[in-house]
């Protein structure tokens, strides 16, 4: 059903500005030249069903987010593309997903997703988008994208018989048999090479897909060697690392590092902490969004709007059939918070179980 | 001969529970737990099948551990149906459509399995019937 508050009333013609939600207007933002701006779209998990067929619910996710970020006035200085594009990595997946992509206004980065990666390790997402990881620079802001969902070569390699069962392993998220993701140490040292030559005080901001955090190991909200990665982004003054994977809103500061997750386009997750034979560490700040209504099947998704102000990361969440939320950084208290919303000041409604 | 084996059975069933009542022993237990697990190992597997629908998407694929469906909470008033409904239904629900499948009846082995499947990842979670 939709919700009468969230959409354009009869002012706008045309089939697409007829479902836009009113946020995306309100968002057209009157800064200053300094700040960066980009949308960033993540966890599209474009999914083959046989031929030319695809799963319809996970389409509509992707295709609306990219038609809505194509409306941004004033235009971002990118957009981003977060991972996980396709669901089981396959070539018919990776070309429907860059397809799709191909509609949006401006050629998007991309961070590599582990359902994009472990059926051929990257080949064909490569063939198609490039490096896997690497680093830009846009209006004095240096951004450096990961590939943080390798792990460990003997899983990797030797474990399994073909490649398509590799990625079926990897593509259950609760799989015991899947194995905890790392940036690993040659893409370490790649990266302390990248940030050599910048100031500590150019604001850094970096994508991955995982969280360079441990969250919940059993999901894989998990990065095993998160902290040798943090040591690296340690010295500089303003760090802010944005991920997707976890297909929910999740925000944390560890030391100078600020911590931000953004939505899936294809589907919500359940917050680990509603999984009851297992503890989880989700960060105490995090204001966990309001449960989805499964029968709304596009609740408790959506794409994100990113505001790099004075170096630190201001995101706007577009959540479609909910309230959006904004989670901007708190220079006073120095770290990120919902702009509305306290942990201590829950509605009953909101919890998840 | 119809009328024998009836007979049969009844006092079979009289002797038994004259002579055993509420007794039962280790082996039994382990044949129940056995029993329950494997049926619960069947709901996982089809938890994480594509064979209940049609478009290869999964029940784990939204709910991993079959976390967000919260079983000790039913039956309880579904807004979305507009009555009192029981956990087979939201199950028929998403196998209906995110899985673009067909519902199972409610005592199909499958839709029994899944229950044994959720009921265990809740395990040591209070019943909490008609909770939101």
């Amino acid at each position: 059903m939709t919700n009468r508050r969230n959409f354009i009333k009869a002012a706008t013609s045309g089939l697409i500005a007829g479902v836009l939600p009113v946020s995306v207007v309100k968002l057209a933002f009157g800064s200053s030249d300094q700040d960066v701006t980009f949308a960033y779209i993540s966890d599209s998990h474009i999914q083959q069903i046989k031929g030319n067929k695809f799963v319809r619910n996970w389409d509509q996710g992707l295709k609306k987010a990219v038609a809505e970020a194509n409306l941004l006035d004033p235009k971002p200085d990118f957009v981003i593309f977060g991972g996980d594009l396709a669901q089981l990595g396959s070539k018919p997946e990776l070309d429907h997903g860059a397809e799709l992509l191909s509609a949006l206004n401006s050629k998007p980065y991309m961070v590599m997703g582990e359902h994009d990666y472990y059926l051929d390790l990257g080949d064909y997402w490569s063939d198609l988008f490039g490096d896997k990881y690497y680093s830009f620079d846009v209006k004095g802001v240096h951004f450096v994208v990961l590939n943080s969902i390798l792990t460990y070569d003997e899983w990797t390699y030797d474990r399994w018989e073909s490649g398509e069962r590799r990625m079926n392993e990897m593509a259950g998220l609760d799989n015991p048999n899947g194995s905890p993701f790392m940036v690993g140490e040659r893409q370490r040292k790649w990266l302390a090479k990248d940030l050599a030559n910048v100031s500590h005080d150019t604001p850094v901001v970096v994508f991955s897909h995982s969280p360079i955090q441990k969250i919940y190991k059993g999901w894989n909200f998990w990065t095993e060697d998160a902290e040798e990665v943090q040591a690296i982004l340690a010295p500089f003054n303003k760090v802010n690392v944005m991920y997707g994977h976890v297909h929910q809103i999740q925000y944390n500061q560890i030391g100078n590092i600020a911590f931000n997750s953004v939505m899936a386009t294809a589907w919500p997750w359940p917050y680990p902490s509603s999984y009851a034979q297992a503890e989880s560490h989700m960060p105490v700040m995090t204001v966990e969004m309001n449960r989805a209504d499964p029968f709304n099947e596009r609740d408790a998704t959506g794409w994100q709007l990113v505001d790099v102000h004075s170096g630190r990361v201001d995101v706007n969440f577009n959540l479609y059939g909910n309230s959006n939320r904004r989670v901007k950084f708190n220079e006073k208290k120095g770290h990120p918070e919902d702009v509305q919303h306290s942990p201590h000041a829950r509605t009953e409604a909101q919890k998840h179980y | 001969m119809k009328l024998i084996k009836s007979l049969t059975v009844s006092l079979t069933l009289i002797l038994a529970g004259f002579v055993h009542a509420d007794e039962f022993d280790k082996d039994d237990l382990d044949r129940w737990t056995q029993q329950f697990n494997d049926v619960a190992a069947e709901g996982r597997r089809l938890w994480t099948s594509p064979e209940l629908g049609s478009n290869g998407v999964t029940c784990a694929q939204c709910h991993p551990n079959s976390a967000n469906t919260h079983m000790e909470t039913y039956p309880k008033f579904q807004k979305q149906i507009g009555r009192v409904s029981m956990m087979w239904e939201m199950i028929n629900w998403c196998i209906r459509n995110p899985l673009e499948g067909m519902p199972l009846d409610a005592d199909d082995p499958e839709m029994i399995a899944i229950h044994a499947y959720l009921a265990k990842e809740r395990s040591g979670v209070a019943i909490a019937p008609g909770k939101h």
